[in-house]
């Protein structure tokens, strides 16, 4: 399940629920329209309500960054917990994405 | 002396939509063993790198099924069994290399061994090319509280 937000440019990307082989299909065909109906300039993937992320989401957002890198957007992972960090950071990818993780009041 | 608990047997049948199923299967058995909350994040993410690997790798996403064994016992040891009867791996040292995968095309990136690993305390693969392969994955859960 995804939404999105389009202004100046920035394309928010806000994945909801969980990343696993099934899910991201989906998730990645609507994401690649999006990339070509609105050419942003800035793709961001908002993983804030994601319940649940293996190495299909590894894979997603790697597939994505790829993609804006080719064509010369910006990419960015905002809004990460611990969890899914320590996922990317398996395969180093924060690296090479900038990744941020989420702030939370606790 | 270390005592069986309790044991879950099933299959069903290697459709992506399984993945989640047998995710919700594990927490329910693991949840009678009162996990840690990440200690059962840990384990749903194993099940889910080897259920998937079995239908995207072992059935090639075609037609199969999948056998899943999961069994607690007294010293709070969870073993979950994962089987196919598909293509086999014909290297195993290789294919559990970080960053290994056989389908670069698919947005794989060869990290499912990897989180396994980092995830449960043992991984154990059996493979024959040709007739399948088994993933024993072994969780230490932590004692419980008094
Ligand atoms: N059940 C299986 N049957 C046949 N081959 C398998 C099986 N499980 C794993 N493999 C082989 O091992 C390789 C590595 O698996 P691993 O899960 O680490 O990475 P991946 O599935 O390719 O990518 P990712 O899990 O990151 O999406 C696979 O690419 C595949 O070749
Ligand atoms: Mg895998």
């Amino acid at each position: 399940m995804m939404e999105f937000d389009y202004s100046q440019g920035s394309l928010v990307v806000y994945i909801r629920g969980d990343i696993d082989h099934h899910t991201a299909k989906k998730i990645r065909e609507e994401a690649d329209m999006l990339l070509v109906q609105l050419a942003p300039e800035k793709l961001i993937l908002d993983l804030n309500d994601v319940s649940f992320m293996d190495s299909s989401g590894l894979g997603l957002v790697l597939g994505r960054y790829k993609k804006a890198k080719a064509a010369g957007i910006d990419f960015l992972v905002t809004n990460c917990d611990r969890r899914i960090i320590q996922i990317f950071e398996m395969a180093g990818i924060e690296r090479i994405i900038s990744i941020e993780e989420r702030i939370t009041n606790k | 002396m270390k005592k069986r608990e309790n044991i879950l047997e099933t299959k069903f049948p290697s459709l992506s939509r399984n993945e989640s199923l047998a995710r919700s299967l594990v927490s329910a058995f693991i949840m009678q063993s009162d996990p840690t909350v990440s200690e059962l994040s840990d384990i749903k993410c194993a099940v889910s790198e080897a259920v998937t690997n079995s239908i995207v790798h072992g059935y090639k996403e075609q037609s199969g099924t999948i056998y899943m064994r999961i069994e607690s016992s007294s010293d709070r040891i969870i073993k979950i069994e994962i089987r196919d009867k598909g293509c086999g791996i014909e290297n195993i040292e290789t294919a559990m290399q970080p960053l290994y995968t056989s389908d670069p095309e698919g947005e794989r990136s060869g990290m499912g061994f990897t989180v396994m690993e980092t995830f449960c305390d043992k991984v154990r693969v059996v493979s024959k090319k040709g007739k399948g392969t088994k993933v024993v994955l072994i969780k230490k859960l932590s004692p419980k509280e008094l």
